[in-house]
């Protein structure tokens, strides 16, 4: 069993590695390795290939891999913090909250710095966070048809308002392009100014993956053993918030990857969450890197929303898992 | 002496009290079974002792100290508790379930230190698990994974154990080597146990103390031979019971319904 998760983890490390590297490599404009190399470690402005490398695509590939890990990582701890395999930001109106406060932030504040668009994005997924926790405690039920409908229901009423918001005042930025997911307009400044941020709450999810394997027990069980739930669930959606919440600051709401990836990820190394935590990261990371790439080098110099190739490529691989698991159990 | 009592408590969920103003006590180094219907509230009650559900009125006493002073992690260390289990869904293998029964004497974040393992080993010994220790729970057999679930119980390393209903769902023979081993920590280690049954005659065979429970009321209540009784098996389960007598104690040999023409 630890073969099977050094193995999945050192390829997904290495498949990481590669694609980043693929990515930086290749686009629209032209370039060879050696200008690769020279604009990642021996910069000089004025040239032009190195320009294009250091000024765009290095910001844009480093920001790919840190949402791809920020969207899977979310998923998977909502599915261990609801138990519920269907969980998601997306499904649960994490990612339509964030999306919704920062259509008003566009419209109140048309200016906003990168940290203030997130600040806006964070209180918008942490007020759907609330909301999902408030209808499951008050229906004294984590049962997931209730849940996942909830959150279903908050997504689309928040998807409309922000539409709505958007239309009445005439909004300039195009917000189909929120809804698919773009990594092109990620800049340097936004990095290190949100960076930052994902890079914490994926360093808590990694510390907190053991704490999650308790809520399998139950509540009552765990209280029984001297600890409260409580802690673990307030720790764990405080993760999510931050991760899923910058993420769609940065991109904008992407689906799929944050409900596929650790369950592709659990296909590969079992069920066990502190092995499933670093591959989920490494490989969702992949995914939004290739999705990425395959999305701005396919009809070049026409870009595809990568939310659009996350389905088209994802999906299929899923709907195949899914049926091999269903022949196997 | 009463290591576990309960003095005129209710207790239920949302304001529907399942049990009344019920005062019991437990002794220390028995075991006692409580017996009843379903939904008798013996799940409930089970959960007062344990402290999971707080009572609306009366005390719980655990040795003489109200239970309501007493923090989650501090209880942990007194009294370990089997709820009837359900099935996991993920990965876990024998060790790491037995290693959460050390989680009342961790701090958050730390690793196992050198007591836990040793406790942990311990308690994977006295179960007989050692071949099964790495292998995950949902790849044993009910009997296998009930004992390991013991174990857990046991890493806690309490004098009290509470199991509800720890034999469910387990062939004839793996409800005796549970029951054995239940009597073996009891007799050896002079653990007091506390168990919800639905086994009469394994609750005859096995206990020292009896308490059944009707429609959260009590009914009964002592030793084995004061409380199972004809008359009073007819009370708590409307039952017609032939009883005979087999080590000393009652055994029933075969029951049918009560009808009031008898």
């Amino acid at each position: 069993m630890n073969k099977k998760f050094g193995f999945s983890l050192v390829i997904s490390l290495i498949l990481l590695a590669i694609l980043m590297v693929v990515s930086i490599r290749y686009g629209a404009a032209q370039t060879t390795m050696k200008t690769v190399y020279h604009a990642v470690f021996d910069y000089h402005a004025s040239q032009l290939q190195q320009a294009v490398i250091h000024e765009i695509r290095l910001p844009r590939v480093l920001g790919a891999a840190l949402i791809g890990a920020s969207l899977a990582g979310s998923g998977l701890i909502m599915q261990e913090l609801t138990q519920n395999p269907l969980a998601d930001s997306g499904l649960l109106g994490i990612n339509a909250g964030a999306g919704f406060m920062l259509t008003i932030s566009f419209i109140v504040l048309p200016k906003a710095t990168p940290q203030q668009t997130a600040i806006f994005a964070l209180i918008g997924a942490a007020l759907s966070a609330c909301l999902i926790l408030a209808i499951s405690m008050a229906k004294k039920t984590q049962k997931t048809a209730t849940v996942v409908l909830a959150g279903m229901a908050i997504s689309s009423c928040l998807v409309a308002l922000s539409e709505g918001l958007s239309l009445m005042t005439q909004l300039k930025r195009d917000l189909a392009f929120w809804h698919f997911g773009g990594v092109a307009a990620i800049t340097w400044t936004q990095l290190t100014q949100l960076g930052p941020w994902l890079i914490a709450g994926l360093i808590a999810s990694l510390c907190l993956a053991p704490q999650l394997r308790l809520l399998q027990l139950g509540d009552e069980l765990v209280l029984s053993l001297g600890r409260k739930t409580s802690v673990v669930r307030l720790l764990g959606f405080i993760c999510v918030i931050i991760l899923a919440g910058i993420s769609v600051a940065l991109v904008g709401s992407v689906a799929f990857v944050g409900l596929m990836v650790p369950h592709i990820t659990r296909y590969l190394v079992g069920y066990d969450v502190r092995k499933v935590m670093p591959v989920t990261l490494l490989l969702g990371a992949s995914l939004v890197v290739a999705a990425d790439l395959i999305s701005r080098t396919i009809n070049p110099p026409q870009e595809i929303p990568f939310g659009i190739m996350i389905a088209l490529i994802g999906v299929p691989f899923f709907i195949y898992l899914a049926r091999k698991g269903a022949s196997q159990a | 002496m009463a290591i576990l009592e309960t003095q005129q408590v209710s207790v239920g969920y949302n304001r529907r009290l399942i049990i009344q103003d019920l005062s019991i006590q437990i002794p220390q180094g028995q075991i006692t079974t409580l017996i009843g219907p379903n939904g008798s509230g013996k799940s409930t009650l089970i959960r007062t002792l344990a402290h999971l559900l707080k009572p609306s009125s009366g005390t719980v006493l655990l040795a003489d100290q109200a239970l309501a002073t007493k923090t989650p992690k501090e209880m942990a260390q007194e009294m370990a508790l089997l709820p009837q289990v359900g099935e996991l869904t993920t990965d876990l293998s024998v060790f790491d379930l037995v290693s959460f029964g050390r989680l009342p004497y961790r701090q958050q974040f730390r690793p196992l230190s050198a007591v836990d393992k040793e406790k942990i080993e311990w308690a994977i010994e006295r179960t007989g698990l050692n071949q099964f220790r790495d292998r995950f729970l949902s790849t044993l057999s009910g009997g296998q994974r009930q004992r390991a679930w013991i174990a857990m119980a046991l890493a806690q390393d309490t004098d009290i154990l509470i199991l509800d209903e720890p034999t469910t769902y387990l062939d004839l023979t793996h409800q005796l080597e549970i029951m054995l081993l239940i009597q073996e920590l009891n007799q050896i280690e002079g653990r007091t146990i506390i168990m919800a049954l639905h086994d009469l005659n394994h609750a005859a065979r096995f206990s020292d103390q009896l308490i059944a429970l009707k429609n959260g009321q009590l009914q009964a209540s002592g030793t084995v031979n004061e409380v199972m009784t004809r008359d009073n098996l007819r009370h708590i389960f409307n039952i017609d019971a032939t009883l005979i007598e087999h080590d000393q104690r009652p055994l029933i040999l075969t029951y049918d319904r009560w009808s009031e023409g008898e």
